[in-house]
């Protein structure tokens, strides 16, 4: 089985400044890759290169092995942009339709209610995108990306203008694209949301992928904390199987143990470490 | 689809209301125009040698002409002007370019849609022209259709230049880039007309060079001489200043090159199209 997307060595160049620069990130079926990076790691470059909007310098990107770009790449792609507008003349409706024609799909009037359906906007089906709300146009423009069912789903941003209420609506909706076995590239800048629904994260800084792995992995042990009379000590690099050796070896030596606590480093932690600190 | 899409856009924009507007505005006075014109027309003594009745009617309707390009020019461009870059700095073009249909079909659907609304405007303002002058003044072109068929193609040339731009330039700056194409083309002709009445060759030479580079000219000049065609003598020596640009004869190897000028236009706007990140 190809892997849904499969970056090896991508780069590109926008004249002096590199975007990104040799990046091997894989996709697999019915997995949810989460890619963070501040901003200006190349994160929306990857994204774009994968969707055929933008062309690599160097390196390559298939789509279930097809080419990125191709008309095939792109038969199997649902792409959700960071900034994007639909036409203000449009009603919800007839924009996941014309969707539909220039993708091909055979959905008709059934799949444009599911998808709206799916997306909470059953009742907004006539209304014009100049009359819906930012988080509105965002939902529909999620919907959009899912017309035809794409294999591949590759999300820019998808819950920047979205409420809490609407963020929810998306993690649902991409957990329950997962069990459909759609994949999903998402690429987001809150930690919290990848950290809940992705299968693995991907972090880049300056166009270089720095960290990778499950967010469980990614969130590795930093330690255990023992409270004694003496105050809180911390035995750095110590996982939860050391906690009952630590607090035997404490007693033993006369102390008096009153609490004891495994540190683990958030998805934050990690990703903080892994960008310095960096912003932009 | 997407021919409809853009079609849709057209007709959508305000632009395409305000030309109306301006259209309405512009035939209203034209018909005033043509009324005084031809009131007066019977009692004035021109020189000898001229005959006044086609001389007016040729001259106001070619003035119509003129008026019936740049509308249909403005339309155009208001249209086109920023179909990739601009469309793309406004994020609306990337969910359509990602879709399995192809860039080039994107483009000349969008081409297609422009044209399919400034062809039949400017055969419409065309035609109301002719009529105008024809019922008020009792004057009809010599050649009807192809005029008509020369103003829209020469329409459909500036905007497939206009979609051309907008694949590299900012929609204000390709708005302005064809507006200065579009004003050299009146230069060009206007030129013409003052190597043909100075019988200087190589100025009217200059001028066919520059209006064949810009096909849209040559053909508005070949429109204005049909109109005259079989006008001779002085009134017609003198309808072939033409105005806002000389009457000329293109004839076919003229409609061959427009033909050929759109498909190199198309070319070059496909393959930087092809290339452009978005």
């Amino acid at each position: 089985m190809p892997s849904a997307l499969d970056c090896r060595g991508l780069e590109k160049r926008y004249g002096p400044t590199i975007a990104l620069a040799g990046v091997d990130l894989k996709v697999e079926e019915g997995e949810l890759v989460g890619l963070l990076g501040p901003n200006g790691a190349g994160k929306s470059t990857l994204v774009k290169i994968a969707c055929g909007l933008v062309r690599a310098s160097g390196g390559a990107a298939t789509v279930q092995d097809a080419p990125a770009g191709s008309r095939e790449a792109r038969r199997r792609i649902g792409y959700l942009a960071e900034l994007f507008r639909f036409p203000g003349w449009y009603s919800a409706d007839e924009l996941l339709e014309l969707h539909q024609r220039l993708s091909g799909s055979t959905g008709g009037a059934t799949e444009r209610d599911e998808l709206l359906d799916l997306v909470e906007l059953t009742d907004a089906r006539t209304r014009r995108v100049e009359q819906m709300s930012k988080g509105m146009q965002q939902r529909l423009g999620l919907a959009q990306a899912l017309v035809g069912a794409p294999p591949l789903l590759l999300l820019d941003e998808p819950t920047s203008a979205l409420d809490p209420v609407g963020r929810r609506t998306v993690r649902t909706l991409l957990e329950e694209l997962r069990s459909r076995g759609t994949s999903v590239l998402l690429n987001s800048h809150l930690l919290s949301e990848v950290e809940l629904v992705c299968d693995r994260v991907a972090i880049l800084l300056h166009g270089r992928l720095v960290a990778e792995g499950s967010p469980s992995e990614l969130a590795r042990a930093r330690g255990v904390e023992v409270e004694t009379e003496e105050g809180t000590h911390v035995f750095e690099g110590a996982s939860r199987e050391d906690a009952p050796r630590l607090v035997a070896e404490l007693v033993a030596a006369g102390r008096r143990v009153y609490g004891v606590r495994v540190l683990t480093s958030t998805l934050e932690d990690t990703y903080l470490e892994a960008v310095g600190g960096e912003t932009s | 689809m997407i021919a409809v899409y853009g079609l849709r856009e057209a007709l959508r924009r305000k632009v395409f209301v305000v030309v109306l507007l301006l259209t309405l505005g512009f035939l209203g006075l034209y018909w005033l125009a043509n009324h005084y014109v031809f009131r007066d027309v019977q009692n004035i003594a021109p020189p000898a040698g001229i005959d006044p009745r086609p001389f007016a009617g040729a001259f106001l309707f070619g003035l119509a002409m003129f008026a019936t390009l740049f509308l249909g020019v403005v339309l155009a461009i208001f249209l086109t002007l920023g179909v990739v870059r601009g469309d793309a700095e406004r994020g609306l073009l990337q969910p359509l370019v990602v879709r399995p249909v192809g860039r080039s079909t994107l483009l000349v659907a969008r081409w297609l849609g422009a044209v399919a609304v400034c062809a039949p405007y400017v055969g419409g303002v065309y035609a109301a022209a002719m009529v105008i002058t024809g019922l008020t003044g009792h004057w009809w072109p010599d050649r009807i259709v192809v005029p008509g068929l020369e103003l829209a193609a020469g329409v459909a040339i500036v905007a497939a230049l206009s979609l051309l731009g907008s694949v590299f330039l900012t929609a204000t700056a390709n708005g302005i880039a064809v507006f200065m194409i579009f004003g050299a083309g009146l230069v060009a002709g206007l030129l013409g007309s003052i190597g043909h009445a100075l019988n200087s060759h190589t100025l009217e030479h200059a001028s066919k060079v520059a209006a064949w580079a810009i096909p849209f000219e040559a053909l508005y000049q070949d429109g204005l001489r049909q109109i005259t065609a079989d006008t001779t003598g002085i009134t017609g020596f003198l309808l072939q200043l033409g105005p806002f640009g000389g009457a000329y004869t293109g004839g076919p190897l003229l409609r061959f090159w427009a033909l050929a000028y759109l498909g190199l236009i198309g070319l070059v706007a496909v393959a930087g199209f092809a290339r452009k990140d978005l």
